[in-house]
């Protein structure tokens, strides 16, 4: 430790000019990284880590302003670098890779082109050089045919080989910083596997220092050395993987951990503790630490008079923490739960079966063409739901399982197959031919908070027409009845007032189950209801949704592609593949061996909290195959690490029936796949 | 209302269309004299004078009294028309929109015919044949307005009509006047009412084209665009005569047109 850090940013305030004034977003933070060091920034939306990453790329924009603090970098600071300076800087020596691939990347140029100008245009290199660069560089993000890649243009490639790209043109220039802000957050759960192990790898031979941005705790435990949690634009907390992960030491960084649905639990065992309160807005700021208001521990007087600073932890070097009650709270337990222990479920009644199921989309391939393309969006699903149970449907974008909600709720029809609700064949109903008490036995909760609710309508008129459509309410009697479904999913009546915008994601989500709860549903089909939500509001919202089934008898249909979500929710699962259904089971039957190769794929792929996690884990390096690409047989054929041959590509594969009603797909007997397979 | 504060176009688009609309209410009371009365002794000095401030026209009528009192009819027929183009192609844009197939083609195309007519020749026809009155401009200027709106419209409902709570509001059974009127148009309201602004400019400036041409309003009532077209020819001698309505007109279109700039920044902003 002899050497000055790569990276030292010392005591950063960076304030945003709003409408209300300026508001602090930064204040004051510091932290430090060393050549080659992985440092991982956490926090929940809206803590401020993205606005370090502008402030270090100077990127700020005209309504963001470093108000104090240095940025140095290699010995210079940023802070009053000009422009010129830093545009030697930034792509030379600092490179940063955004969430968005395809917005870093120029659509009209092919990616060859991209790449090679960033030698050609820092180091003046000639274009035969740069060629070969580029070429070398695309072979090292492991992409397919680097040649042809070469001269595709942005839209030809799917999102991951987009990320691949993106990242590419970040390291061609070596640069000893590298900043990536939730590279993987758009990606599918195996792309995003494939790229954290290529970033990992990519860091043993670049010795680039990477400042790595997420949201999600175990993408980060998978590539950094240090993790920095982030609250309210201040470093509560600082350590390495290990210490972070096992011996958390800040109230929220605990928080953070215990509400996230790890492996090994389950709702029936033990629930998931949310962090009370939400995060305040950056403008409410009070004297004192900023977690406070929503801290177990709080101790009014210290731990709310003034500010606190990080200190490094007794016996635990390089452990640092913003907590004055840090040595107390090293002895109290961590809080634990506790909820009564249900019964083994018995089996129930189905209510909802699912057979046959076909959906096929007709497109045209050009205006007037006489040849149509069938896009198969199902194919041959088969699967049921129990009474009071919850079905989970999981799998990669595109594979379905919204088509499959679409159905159930009639938004669309399906082309083949039948489909029950209670007994009635609703599969070719749309949803206007069918009548009220089918309507209200089935209602639906979706996945964007911002588009759920309408924005020019009251959260009372939302619920409260819900109430008068599907329940027939007179209208004397509304207000007393969204009073009181405002009241199951835990909001005050004040809240009838409110206008969405006035609400967060997870109070806009909760209003939602409300509205869909107006008409006292038998079964309530869930689209990714949690997926864009911080993982503390998560918690709540999907603890909300167990006990409205544990008090109504509601049968859930959740449909995600979190699988942490779902092994800790779900009763069932059935793992869909491009519109088939792979595995289908008993959670406890599909979350242990045998797999289905898919499904043991997404198992490993799900990022751990583990600092020590295996590393023999499945890599689906091939991109999902295009629709004219998916083979006669089994879909999951052109990516299956366990293919057995041909007649994986040519022979659809048999549904093999195993004990308790578990299904795989798969030629690869079930017993000989339980032979090879290690629980994950 | 109070948001209109904080922009600056807003606050001075505002502030003119304010005023003209003050001056037009209060015409009766503030013009010093009557709009259609001929002060011949003033003919032989008709530029702007202590007893005449803007002057007069050609036969001598006192010009500020002609431009308060044809700021009346303007300031009636470019929003109503407005208001009646926008309930017109709102319904016919969320119907084309909701609907897609072949009610949103038959609509598109209607739409699409009228707006490749050349307007001025169309006014010509129509208000020749019907003769021209107050209620027929604002029917011609709602009909030729329509479509236009209606293609904002459409555009909108085609985004809106995919959003979550549409899906939601048929699951409860609403029928789709509901979903088009209540969870559709509230949400097109930002760009409707930036478009309603713009173009009730547009429709300050096509009164005063029809006046211009002769296919106005009925004289002797002042009509600025009138005001224009018996003047113009006077230009050389009497350029006031001329130039004093044609301010009246550039004032109130820049009016709506900066307060149609400002409502679009509020909007963003949001």
């Amino acid at each position: 430790m002899t050497d000055a850090p790569l990276l030292d940013v010392q005591g950063l305030r960076v304030a945003y000019t709003t409408r209300a004034g300026e508001v602090p977003v930064l204040t004051g933070l510091d932290l430090s990284l060393r050549a080659g060091e992985a440092l991982g920034l956490v926090g929940e939306s809206g803590c401020g880590k993205s606005t370090v990453a502008l402030s270090i790329m100077r990127y700020l924009g005209r309504a963001g302003r470093i108000t104090a603090g240095r940025i140095l970098f290699e010995g210079r600071d940023l802070v009053s670098l000009d422009d010129g300076a830093l545009r030697a800087l930034r792509g030379r020596r600092i490179a940063m890779v955004y969430q968005d691939p395809m917005a870093s990347l120029n659509p009209v140029m092919t990616v060859g082109r991209q790449l090679m100008e960033v030698p050609m245009v820092h180091e003046r290199v000639d274009a035969a050089a740069a060629r070969a660069r580029a070429l070398a560089m695309l072979r090292e993000v492991r992409l397919a045919d680097p040649e042809a890649v070469m001269d595709r243009y942005p839209h030809q490639l799917s999102g991951g080989q987009q990320q691949r790209i993106v990242i590419a043109m970040a390291l061609i220039a070596e640069p000893a910083l590298l900043i990536m802000d939730e590279p993987t957050t758009g990606l599918d759960v195996t792309v995003e596997a494939a790229v954290l192990d290529l970033v990992r790898d990519l860091r043993r031979r670049h010795d680039s220092a990477i400042l790595f941005i997420s949201h999600n705790l175990g993408t980060v435990a998978r590539v950094c050395d240090r993790v920095g949690v982030m609250y309210r634009g201040e470093l509560v907390e600082e350590g390495s993987v290990r210490q972070i992960f096992t011996d958390p030491r800040h109230p929220y960084t605990r928080g953070l951990l215990d509400c996230l649905p790890t492996s090994g639990r389950d709702k029936r065992h033990a629930p998931l503790i949310p962090i009370a309160g939400q995060v305040e807005p950056a403008s409410a700021r009070t004297p004192g630490c900023g977690f406070a208001s929503r801290c177990p521990h709080v101790e009014t007087g210290r731990c709310t008079t003034r500010a606190i600073a990080l200190a490094t932890v007794e016996d635990d070097a390089g452990h640092r923490v913003a907590c004055v009650r840090v040595d107390e709270l090293a002895q109290a337990a961590r809080r634990r739960a506790t909820l009564a222990v249900r019964d083994a479920q018995a089996p129930t009644a189905p209510v909802i079966a699912v057979r046959d199921l076909h959906k096929s989309y007709e497109r045209r391939r050009a205006r007037l063409a006489a040849r149509k393309d069938v896009v198969r969006a199902l194919v041959d699903i088969e699967l049921t739901a129990a009474r009071r149970r919850t079905l989970a449907v999981v799998g990669e974008s595109g594979c379905g399982k919204s088509t499959l909600a679409k159905i159930l709720t009639g938004i669309e029809v399906a082309t083949g197959g039948s489909v029950t609700l209670d007994g009635i064949e609703v599969a070719a109903l749309p949803v206007d031919a069918r009548d009220r008490t089918l309507k209200r036995k089935l209602q639906m909760v979706f996945q964007n908070p911002d588009s759920t609710l309408n924005p020019s309508h009251t959260v009372g008129y939302a619920i409260g027409r819900a109430l008068r459509r599907l329940r027939e309410r007179a209208p004397a009697d509304v207000p007393s009845g969204v009073a009181r479904l405002l009241e199951v999913v835990k909001l005050g009546p004040e809240m009838a007032a409110r206008r969405p915008r006035q609400l967060s994601g997870g109070e806009k989500q909760r209003v939602a189950i409300a509205r869909a709860l107006a008409g006292d549903p038998d079964v309530i089909v869930a689209d990714e209801p949690v997926s864009a939500l911080d993982v503390s509001v998560q918690a709540a919202v999907i603890n909300l949704l167990n006990e409205i089934q544990a008090e109504r008898g509601t049968t859930l249909l959740f449909i995600s592609h979190d699988l942490a979500v779902v092994r800790y929710l779900a009763d069932h699962v059935a793992v869909m593949y491009l519109g088939t259904v792979a595995e289908f089971g008993a959670v406890e039957r599909v979350f242990a061996p045998p797999y289905h190769p898919y499904t043991e794929a997404l198992l490993s792929a799900v990022p751990v909290l583990d600092p020590d996690a295996a590393a023999s884990r499945i890599v689906l390096e091939a991109p999902l195959p295009r629709g004219d690409e998916v083979p006669r047989g089994c879909p999951f054929a052109t990516r299956c690490p366990r293919r057995v041959g041909t007649v994986c590509d040519d022979v659809p594969p048999p549904v093999q029936q195993l004990d308790g009603g578990h299904r795989i797909a798969c030629h690869i007997p079930a017993k000989e796949l339980a032979a090879r397979q290690v629980p994950l | 209302m109070a948001a209109l504060g904080e922009s600056t176009p807003a606050t001075v688009g505002l502030a003119i269309v304010l005023l003209w609309a003050t001056l037009a209410v209060l015409a009766p009371l503030i013009a010093p004299y009557p709009p259609n009365a001929s002060d011949l002794a003033a003919l032989a000095h008709a530029t702007p004078s202590r007893t005449h401030w803007l002057g007069t026209d050609h036969v001598g009528r006192d010009l500020l009294s002609r431009i308060l009192w044809g700021a009346r009819p303007v300031l009636v027929i470019a929003p109503l028309a407005v208001l009646g183009a926008a309930a017109l192609g709102s319904l016919l844009g969320l119907t084309a929109g909701y609907y897609g197939r072949w009610i949103g083609i038959v609509i598109t195309r209607a739409c699409d015919i009228v707006l490749s007519f050349p307007v001025i020749i169309l006014y010509m026809i129509i208000l020749a044949h019907f003769g021209s009155s107050a209620w027929n401009i604002i029917g011609v200027l709602t009909l030729t307005k329509a479509p236009i709106i209606a293609r904002i419209v459409r555009g909108m409902t085609l985004d809106l009509r995919e959003r979550e709570y549409v899906a939601a509001a048929k699951m409860r059974g609403e029928s789709a006047l509901y979903i088009m009127l209540v969870e559709i148009l509230p949400n097109a309201r930002g760009p409707l009412v930036v478009d309603m602004c713009l173009r009730t400019g547009y429709n300050v400036i096509i009164i005063g084209v029809l006046g211009f041409l002769g296919i106005g309003l009925p004289p002797p009532d002042p009509d600025w665009g009138g005001m224009v077209k018996d003047t113009y020819g006077m230009m050389m001698v009497w350029p006031h005569m001329a130039l004093v309505p044609c301010a009246a007109i550039s004032s109130l279109v820049v009016g709506f047109n900066l307060l149609a700039v400002g409502l679009r920044e509020l909007g963003l902003r949001d």
